[in-house]
């Protein structure tokens, strides 16, 4: 299954201008507001018509405004996840998440709608009314009705945009589970690096109705050139590690291609493959092994690339192991150090700067 | 309350004309309220005014002009009278008064009830695979439920009411085409009657204000309803 997106459309000053293509997994739509992030899923469903652009999905022509054909959204099997939940207020939770049952082509069976109702927490809902819901129980609702319509692909737009800190990391296993399961590319459309960085396999970054990079989200993150498009305070890698021990002290070692990690705040069970973002403002680069450094987690690293901005920064990818790291590091010591493709020399990362919200359980899927 | 036969007769004529009166024209004032609420189109402007416009027309005038249409000898009438129906001096021509006089104020109440609805959930309805039809009878017609019912209380007020328009088209037949209002007004026009006139306009003035009440109650819900997020 895959998807394939051409759209060009002007809305006043707006220009959107973009070729896409969705493979399986979570692609994440990274940009800042007004990037064209939601029109493009727009264009995808249906709810806007592009001027021109195609739209092609598992081979079906949804859209393609030189042949004259465009579907209606209702004939696209398209799920869409509002970041306003959407749901219906005279329904039920249950009839709610069964709405599309009606209309699908292969209705869910009631073994499927008890399963979905399970993995995102619903049981104890299914008959309040959408009034009587938090914000996050409305948006696993909202989810489990747009997944329960049989779609082909699945559209979130900012489904946690609404919702505070505790309850997005409430909502995140959800997230987490339904990626692993639902079987059906997922088009997450988002302008917090945080939730990209833990749920998507690709990355789509968008500026100005323009795509600016994309590709796997581990390549895309660590891309020197990309620091600037997600801000400097934003930016950092995606290291797949594995759980290897918890200490008794509260701290966990990790590992990672390039050693070992310890870090606090990992509560997954040993063996449990983890993501973990670690952010290039957290990493200092020394030339020789640092000695007596109250920092545990030393790694050996080569720098692969430099890219120097506008700014007093010069963003560093390096080489660890068989991931990458992307580091920070002010101009004037790159000069003095003599920072160069190459060199090899060693990362340190404070143990506290890995925050629990960087730390997630990775796709559960070959890739 | 006793009632004299013919006060009786007056009564559930107007009932009659009333009941029929809204049934009739209750899915084109929902129809036309949808179109006004819902789509954008050449002569929107037109319509609108043609909608209103027996509340603004002297009700002679409209019963005059239907009389013009639906009479014996007009060009809808005539067609209608070889299919059997003759509207003009029936009861059944002052339900047709009654539900023309009565259509703005229902197709008011509906539209203002659909606009009410957030036509993102009609947006989101599409997405599960509802089509237009669907998504209106399993989406906004339940949530414009309240407002569909009000403005059908109004519109049968309206047509209990109804008087100048009916007089024109129908006339004022005892037992054939005497609505209560008629029968009030033929009821003054004769020397002892008074009693009569005044225990129907009691009657009168009950059916409007319940009616009012209900539909003002009717609203409330539908707001209820749609804020129920």
């Amino acid at each position: 299954m895959s998807i394939e997106l051409q759209a060009a459309h002007i809305f006043g000053d707006f220009h959107l201008d973009v070729e896409i293509n969705v493979g399986t997994g979570v692609t994440a739509l990274f940009g800042p507001s007004g990037s064209g992030k939601t029109t493009i899923i727009n264009v995808l469903a249906g709810l806007v018509k592009p001027e021109a652009g195609r739209v092609v999905a598992g081979g079906e022509v949804l859209l393609d405004t030189d042949a004259g054909i465009n579907l209606r959204s209702s004939r696209r099997r398209i799920g869409y996840v509002f970041q306003d939940g959407r749901l219906f207020p005279h329904m039920t939770v249950d009839r709610n998440i069964r709405f599309g049952n009606r209309f699908a082509l292969t209705p869910a069976t009631e073994k499927e709608i008890a399963d979905v109702a399970g993995v995102l927490g619903l049981n104890t809902l299914l008959d309040r009314h959408p009034g009587a819901l938090s914000g996050g129980e409305k948006q696993r609702v909202a989810i489990a009705r747009a997944w329960l319509s049989k779609p082909r692909i699945l559209l979130m737009d900012e489904p946690l945009a609404a919702l505070d800190e505790p309850r997005k990391d409430e909502i995140f296993p959800y997230l987490e589970r339904l990626r692993d399961v639902a079987g059906i590319p997922i088009i997450y459309v988002s302008h917090a690096l945080s939730e990209v960085a833990r749920l998507a396999d690709d990355l789509v970054v968008l500026q100005n109705g323009r795509v600016v990079a994309s590709g796997p989200v581990e390549n895309v993150l660590s891309d020197p050139t990309t620091l600037p498009l997600v801000g400097v305070r934003e930016a950092g890698s995606i290291l797949p590690a594995k759980v290897m021990e918890h200490g008794s002290d509260g701290l966990s070692r990790l590992r990672i291609s390039a050693g070992d990690l310890v870090l606090p705040g990992v509560d997954q069970d040993p063996e449990s493959s983890l993501r973990i973002r670690v952010l290039a403002q957290d990493i200092i680069l020394s030339l020789k092994e640092p000695v007596g450094l109250s920092s545990r987690n030393i790694l050996p690293v080569t720098i692969e690339a430099l890219y120097r901005g506008d700014g007093p920064g010069v963003a560093v990818r390096l080489q660890a192991g068989e991931d990458h790291l992307l580091a920070r590091i002010t101009a004037r010591a790159s000069e003095e150090l003599g920072i160069t493709p190459g060199l090899n020399c060693f990362a340190i990362l404070k143990a506290t700067a890995v925050p629990k919200m960087s730390i997630a359980t990775s796709p559960n899927r070959e890739k | 309350m006793g009632l004299r036969p013919e006060e009786w007769a007056a009564l559930m004529l107007s009932l009659k004309v009333s009941f029929w009166a809204v049934v009739i024209s209750l899915p084109l004032a929902i129809l036309v309220a949808w179109v006004l609420a819902r789509r954008e189109f050449r002569g929107k402007a037109l319509l609108s005014a043609l909608v209103h416009m027996p509340l603004i027309l002297p009700p002679v005038v409209t019963g005059y002009l239907l009389l013009l249409t639906f009479g014996v000898n007009g060009a809808v009438g005539r067609v209608l009278a070889d299919l059997g129906i003759v509207l003009a001096f029936r009861w059944t021509g002052a339900a047709l008064a009654a539900a023309i006089m009565g259509f703005p104020l229902m197709v008011r109440a509906i539209r203002l009830a659909i606009e009410a609805v957030d036509p993102r959930l009609e947006e989101a309805a599409g997405t599960l695979g509802a089509g237009n039809l669907a998504v209106f009878w399993f989406v906004t017609l339940p949530l414009i439920a309240p407002g569909v019912l009000a403005g059908a209380v109004l519109g049968f007020a309206k047509a209990m009411g109804e008087f100048g328009a009916t007089i024109t088209f129908v006339a004022n037949i005892p037992g054939q085409t005497q609505t209560l209002p008629s029968a009030i007004y033929a009821f003054l026009q004769v020397p002892g009657g008074e009693g009569s006139a005044l225990r129907l306009v009691v009657l009168a003035v009950v059916v409007a204000l319940g009616a009012v009440l209900l539909s003002e109650w009717l609203g409330k819900r539908v707001a209820q309803r749609i804020g129920r997020r």
